[in-house]
This record gives C-alpha cells, structure tokens and sequence, in this order.
C-alpha cells in the first residue's frame, strides 16, 4: 500500500516539472495560437545558457538564475518580434515548419558547441535532500521546490490573465487582433510579451531541470511532447487544467515506469490518447 | 474586356508540361534499364530517392491537399516496414509482394488512428500524430521477438543472389513512384480532386457546395497512409535492417517538409523536384553532419518566411511554369493575346480571404 | 479665417488584394459635425471607415486629419490621435466581461469625459450587466457596450458602421436616441448606415456611397427621396 502512496507521490512531483514545462506553451497557445515545435528545445538552450554562466563566467547559481531570466525574457522578446511574428496566423503550416526548423538548428548547434554528452548541473548536494514521511516515504526537496515553483507559475498566471490590464490586453488580443488595435494595442508587440513571460517560465523550468538531470542536446522533442500532452489533458484555455494535466501526466508515467522501466513514457501517451479520445476537451476545459 | 465577346478554349496542358511528361516517361524507361548497365551505387541511391519522393509525396497530399499538417506520418513509414518484415520473415511471403499488402495494413490501421488525431485540429494535430507515432515507436521497441530496440534483419532475401535482389527492389521502386505519381495525378484532375483543392481553401465554402469535408479528409488521411507505408516498406526492403528508432524517426517527417519547403506545397512536381535538389544535398554536404542539419533548419526558416510558395512554387509562379497540369486555364484565341495560366493548382491555401 | 476640417480625405483608394474596393473618395467632416454615409452592401462604407481607421493600408496624402497627413498610419496610433472606430457588428472581445471590455476602450489614456462612470449614466443597464461576459447580452445591449468602448478612448471623431444591424427597431431608435448628448460637446461623427431615413434624421450631411464611389453628397434636410433612390442604386444603362 505504502509503495502505491509513494509511486503517486513520485507522480505528482514529477508532474510538476511538466506543469511547469507546459505553463509557458499553454500562454503562448492561448494568446496567440502558436503551435512552438520548438519549445522543447528552448527548455535545452536556456539550460545550456544556464551551463555556461555558472561553468564559464563561475556565477554562483543564485546569481545566474535571475540573470537567465532576463535573457530568456529578451530573448523570447525577440524571437517572438523578429521571427515568429511573421508567422503567427491561423495557417498552422508556416509557424510549424519554422518552430521545426528552429528546433534543428538549435540543438545542432548545441551538439557542435557543446558536443552530445548529457551534463547536469551540481548544486552541491542540494539535488539529494530529502525529508522522509512517516511511512518511510522520502520526498526529495528539488522536487518540492519545483512543485511549489510549478504552483506560484500557476496562481501567478491565473492572477495575471484574470485580474490586471496586462490580462485584459492578451485575452481580447487573443479573441480578436484585429479589432485590439482600435484600443490602441499592437499586436505584434503583445505577442512579443507573451512570449518573453513564456522563456521566462522556461528558464524556471530548465533551472529545476537542469539541477534534477543530465541533460543533453537531443532532450528537446521529449520535452515538447510532455508539455503539449499536460496542456491536452488538462484542457485547453485554463491554467489549473495544464496543471492538473501535468500532475495527470506524471502519475501514469510514474505507474508506467513502476511496471517496468521501458513502459513509463508508453504509458504517459497512452493515456494522452485515451483521455483525447474519450473527452478530447480535458480535465478543465474553459467554459467560455 | 468582355469574355463573351471574344472567342476561348479551356486547356490544361502547357507547352512546359508537354514536355516535362514526355521526359519523365523517358527517365521512367531509362530507370527501368538501370540494373542491366548502372552500378550498384546508382541502384540504391534511386531506391532511396523512391522512398523520400513517395513518402514527401504523400505528405505533401495530406498537408497541401487535404490541409492537415502532420508531424507523425513516419508512423505509417515505420508500420509499412515492419509489417513488409513480419509476413516476409514469418509470413513466407516475398517481401516484395510484402511492400504492398503491408501498405493495405498500414490504410487499415490508419482507421482508428484517424478516430483519434481528428479529435485535434491544426498545430494540436501535428503534434498528436507526433504522440501517436511514439507510442508505435515504443511499443515495438518493447517486443523482444522483433528484436527490440536494437532492430531485426530482413532474413527472407538471404538466399537470392545479390544482383537479382538488387535489381528487383530497383523494379518495385520504380513500379511505386510510377503508381503513386500516376494515381496522384489522376486523382487530382478528377472531381474529388478538385474538390480537394476546394476544401483545401475553404472547408466552410466547400461544405456549402456539397463537398463532404470530414469524409474527404478521412480519405486522403487513410491514402497518405498507406502511401507511407509503400515508402516505407521499399526503404527497408533494401536496407535490410530495420529498427523502431530508424523507423518511426521524426526525421523522414522533417526531410518530408525540407523537401516540400524547397519544391512547394500543394503542387505535384513540388515533390519531385524538391527531393532531387534534397537528395543532391544530401550526397554532397551530409558529411558535414550538424552543418548540414544547421543549414537545412535555417533554410526552412528562410523559406517559410520569405517564399511560402517554397523556392519551385516561386518560380513557377514567377514564369508561369506547371509541370503537371491539373488545373484548367483559359486560353484566348485571339491572335496575339497573351496566354497566362490560372493560379488555381499552386495555390497557397492562406491566399483566400478570412 | 477658414476653419479647418476635422477629417478630409483626397481621392481615397482602397484595396482587398488586387480586389479594388475604393475609387478615389472625397470626404470632409467639419469640426462638431455629425455627416452619415448611406448606400447598399458592398458599396465600400465599412471599407472607407477600416481606412480611415487604419485597418485597411492608404497613401499618406489620401487621409487628413486636422490637416496632418494620417494615411497609412498604424490603427494602434490612430486611436491615439482622437479617431475611434464601432465596427460592423459589434466585435466584442468574448473572452471579456462587459466592464473589461470598456476599460480596454480606455487603453489609449486619452483624457476626457468619457469614463467607466459616464458610460454607466450614459447606458444604465451596462452598469447592471457589467460582470457578464459580453456577448451573453442582447444585441441591443451589446452595441451599447461597443459605442460605449470607442467612446471611453475619448476620440475627437466617432465613427459608427451600422450601429442598426441585426437590431428591432425600437432598440435602434434607443440607441441612437443617445447619439445628441455623445456628440454634443463638440464631437464629430461619422455615421454609417443602410436605413437612409434614420441616417438623414441624424445627420447633417451626408453622402452617398456605390459601387466604391461617391454618387451624390449633400444636406440630408434638403435631398429628395427621388435623388437618393437613384444615386444609392446607380444609373440604369
């Protein structure tokens, strides 16, 4: 019984590192129905970034976090401005070839700077702690931290969507960006900033990642995978459904993985495609 | 200028086109001589080239034609390959014989996928079939009698001798690009062709019009399928090795767009042109390993941007060159007038108004 | 002195693609007038107001506005500038409540009289309504969230496409019962609309649109019916 409480556990706390892989995807969908092929490999870059201020420029971890972020905001900024703009229409086609080329080109240019091999990022020790339950379950502190970071990302979003003028300005633009701009609201620029709190989300999630695993180049597609599946399940146009989807996601990965290691991730898409297929709107479709 | 006033006709062939079909029928004949002549290099290179061409064709009708982007076709390249393995390794069927009723099983097994993937729409169903794709690539990475995720070998062609089983797969690679290129085009002059087109633009209009969308688009998903999976069979037919990984890789997907990129979507020689400067590329610069995959990426970031018609539909546009006339234009017989050809078969599906 | 025209525009052109909609249109709005556009579907009405709004592309020289040259000018400054827009069949943003969709009118901060409060006085049931998702209205009501939302950006030039459409009668008369105290204290309008009699009632002058031209411009006090059924329809060959 006690094993069957620690693989849900596990689940959740798993989940919550594809709640928060998934936050940012679920922003930019919502916002600007942008399908980022990419986004995976986003995750990887701002982790590679993330490498190279602490190993390079010997930044202690507390000072390049919040360096990271600025970057990944300026450079989802401009991403999203220079590039991705021009093809951010309702032909789904051009934006997914793009965001296909740009997870190419980033993760070969990734392996040729920083060749194959998967490294992690050493916090000096804090990635082993655990507090242990009564019961002799153990939950690590990395994973408590990335779900508490996963719920703070959610709270905020919701609180930004719902509750400020910021909120106001992605929900009609989303609705309409034509007519926005009778309000005086540039579009292009909206979805710049959407898209820079997106990496800002990312870099977040490439942080705990980054600490949790070795990461490699190639981790991009696996990613992405994780992050539309969590917003698919969850339904879309709701921050707590991409949430729960991901909570949902990491439990049937973690049962999978208990049956036998090489079912885990099978058994995460499957019961994508089962949940797809019997209530294709999610956990916690937007009624609007 | 009033049309009943002057005297026209409907064509469809151009003098471009005329020609272009005669020099295929040429190259069709001169490939079909290959094994008698030409080194086995030059064998194996046509086969491959016959794989990407028909599994890039059969991408380009589902996303051109039928309007539906998908990131999982390699599914049906995968499911092509290993059933062709299954009934020639325990089957005793010869796996030439295999290619084709491997892809029947491919169309049948598209039946329900397409139960499922429908239920997303847009960039969610690229992404879905992706998923979907997976899940097949692990599951047979799981079944240890194929040999898990370190492959199985095509044990049925040990005994013939090289140079039959070599020239043979040469045949049933050219009898399939034949097939598909002939029955492609067929299709699209025809009125469920044209009806294709019409959804392609404007699913609303064309329910409007009478044209059953969800049934066509099912159709054109089962046809790409099993489309795919002859590709896919025909690849590993001659590769003789087959594995999940090299299978079901996101990779044929990516070079199907690359090809589709560079040779422009929604026509029916973009395909065949894109696959020959892709495959030119490929011979020349894969040895320069990420380079090349780099140079790829920001090629279709570049094209994407900048000719969406991709760079064949740019100039065939720009001259007024269609290779493979589905389309219908109006041709003033008025000595002296200026004959310019209808825009209906490159037409780039963002061009109607929303 | 000549006093300035608030809007003038100078063989304005428009197109769709290479589908030409505008014909080279010649219209003046002086200070504090209210003129009214009539004419049938498709005559290029609601096609001139995108224009002018900055929806649609123009030349510089083709729009001005108090003399500057405004053609061509991104929507989002336009609005800036004292020029709002109620478009063709409401366009309200679904995923907004009716008080978010009028504070988003108040995005461009112009100062005036025109706040969430003045609105509610303006259109009492907005008030009672203001935490509904605001296509849950009625028509009627939903067009009063759509005038109110332009009017909250404060604009010196209003511009109304066919508050009328798809509406009964007596809410129209409601509606445009409220058009004297919008434009009372000096605001310009320009009101499009296919029923003539009302868009005479309401105006001062007006002109009539077909086919991407101007067919007949004049005081709408004076023109006969006559004149008008000929130039909204067009000449008989």
């Amino acid at each position: 019984m006690s094993s069957l409480v620690n693989i849900l556990l596990q689940g959740v706390l798993l989940g919550a590192l594809y709640a928060l892989f998934a936050m940012g995807q679920s922003l930019v969908f919502g916002v600007m129905r942008l399908t980022n092929t990419a986004h995976g490999d986003f995750i990887v870059l701002l982790v590679f970034v993330l490498f190279v201020l602490t190993n390079l420029a010997h930044m202690p971890l507390w000072a390049a976090v919040p360096v990271l972020i600025g970057i990944a905001f300026c450079a989802g900024y401009a991403v999203q401005y220079t590039v991705l703009n021009r093809v951010s229409s309702r032909d789904p086609l051009p934006s997914l070839v793009v965001t296909f080329g740009l997870s190419i080109v980033i993760q070969n240019v990734l392996q040729e700077v920083f060749s194959a091999d998967p490294r992690s990022l050493a916090t000096g020790g804090f990635e082993s702690m655990s507090i242990t339950l009564p019961g002799g379950i153990a939950l690590g502190l990395l994973p408590l931290l990335t779900l508490a970071v996963a719920v703070v990302a959610t709270l905020f979003l919701q609180w930004l969507f719902g509750r400020t003028p910021l909120g106001r300005v992605f929900r009609a633009t989303s609705d309409d960006r034509e007519i926005v701009q009778l309000m005086g609201i540039s579009p292009r620029r909206t979805f710049a900033l959407a898209m820079g709190i997106a990496f800002v989300l990312i870099a977040l999630a490439a942080t705990l990642y980054a600490v949790r695993t070795a990461v490699s180049p190639s981790d991009g597609p696996a990613l992405l995978l994780y992050a539309f599946e969590a917003v698919i399940i969850g339904g879309m146009g709701s921050f707590w459904g991409t949430f729960l989807g991901g909570i949902a996601l990491g439990v049937a990965q973690q049962i999978g993985f208990y049956i036998d290691p090489g079912w885990g991730i099978w058994l995460g898409h499957v019961l994508f495609l089962a949940l797809l297929t019997i209530r294709p709107q999610g956990l916690l479709p937007k009624t609007a | 200028m009033n049309v009943n006033e002057r005297h026209f006709e409907i064509r469809r062939a151009t003098r471009a086109s005329r020609v272009a079909v005669f020099v295929l029928l040429i190259v069709a004949v001169l490939v079909a001589s290959f094994p008698y002549w030409a080194g086995r290099d030059t064998l194996r290179d046509f086969t491959q080239i016959a794989a990407y061409l028909v599994f890039a064709m059969m991408w380009n009708l589902l996303a051109g034609y039928g309007g539906m982007v998908s990131i999982g076709q390699q599914a049906y390249f995968g499911i092509g390959g290993y059933a062709m393995l299954i009934l020639a390794n325990y089957g005793g069927l010869s796996p030439f014989a295999a290619v084709p009723v491997a892809g029947v099983i491919a169309v049948l097994i598209a039946v329900p996928v397409s139960l499922v993937a429908f239920r997303l729409a847009g960039g969610y169903f690229a992404i879905g079939t992706w998923v979907i794709a997976e899940v097949f690539r692990l599951t047979l990475a799981n079944v240890s009698w194929l040999g898990g995720g370190s492959g199985a070998s095509l044990t049925a062609l040990q005994d013939i001798p090289r140079s039959l089983r070599e020239s043979l797969t040469l045949w049933l690679a050219l009898a399939i690009v034949v097939a598909a290129i002939g029955l492609l085009y067929v299709f699209l002059r025809s009125k469920r062709g044209l009806a294709l087109t019409a959804m392609r633009d404007n699913a609303v209009a064309a329910n409007s019009q009478g044209v059953d969308v969800k049934r066509a688009r099912f159709v054109v998903y089962l046809v790409s399928s099993g489309g795919a999976a002859l590709a896919g069979g025909l690849y590993f037919v001659s590769n003789l090795r087959i594995s999940p990984d090299a299978a079901f890789s996101v990779n044929w997907t990516a070079f199907a767009i690359f090809i589709v990129m560079i040779g422009g979507l929604g026509t029916l020689e973009g395909p065949i042109i894109g696959t020959l400067i892709f495959f030119l590329l490929n011979k020349f610069l894969s040895d320069f390993g990420t380079w090349y995959l780099i140079g790829l990426g920001t090629l279709a970031i570049v094209v994407t941007m900048f000719f969406p018609q991709g760079l064949w539909g740019y100039v065939s546009r720009r001259f007024g060159l269609q290779l493979f006339p589905v389309g219908r234009r109006v041709v003033f017989l008025d000595p002296g007038a200026v004959v310019r050809p209808a825009r209906a078969e490159s037409a780039d599906p963002r061009h109607a108004a929303h | 002195m000549i006093v300035e025209a608030i809007l003038e525009t100078r063989g304005l052109t428009a197109f769709y693609g290479d589908f030409q909609a505008l014909f080279g249109i010649d219209v003046r709005v002086e200070r504090g007038e209210v003129i009214a556009l009539i004419g049938s579907n498709g005559a290029g009405k609601s096609t001139f107001l995108k224009a002018l709004a900055g929806l649609l592309p123009a030349s510089a020289q083709q729009i001005a506005y108090r003399g500057e040259a405004i053609g061509g000018m991104p929507a989002a400054r336009i609005v800036g500038m004292g020029i709002a827009l109620v478009p063709e069949g409401r366009r309200l943003f679904a995923s907004l409540s009716v008080e978010e969709n009028l504070l988003l009118g108040a995005y461009s901060s112009r100062p005036g009289r025109w706040t969430l409060d003045t609105v509610y006085t303006l259109f009492p049931i907005l008030k009672e309504r203001r935490h509904h998702p605001a296509t849950a209205l009625s028509g009627g009501q939903q067009q009063m969230v759509a005038l109110g939302r332009a009017l909250m950006s404060n604009p010196d030039l209003l511009m109304c496409d066919e508050l009328s459409l798809g509406l009964a009668p007596v809410v129209v008369r409601e509606i445009y019962a409220a058009l004297p105290s919008i434009v009372g204290d000096g605001m310009s309008a320009i009101v499009v609309e296919q029923d003539v009699q009302l868009a005479r009632r309401v105006s001062k002058r007006f002109y009539c649109f077909q086919e991407g031209r101007v067919s007949l411009a004049g005081a709408s006090a004076e023109v006969s019916d006559e004149a008008i059924t000929r130039a909204y329809f067009g000449a008989v060959t």
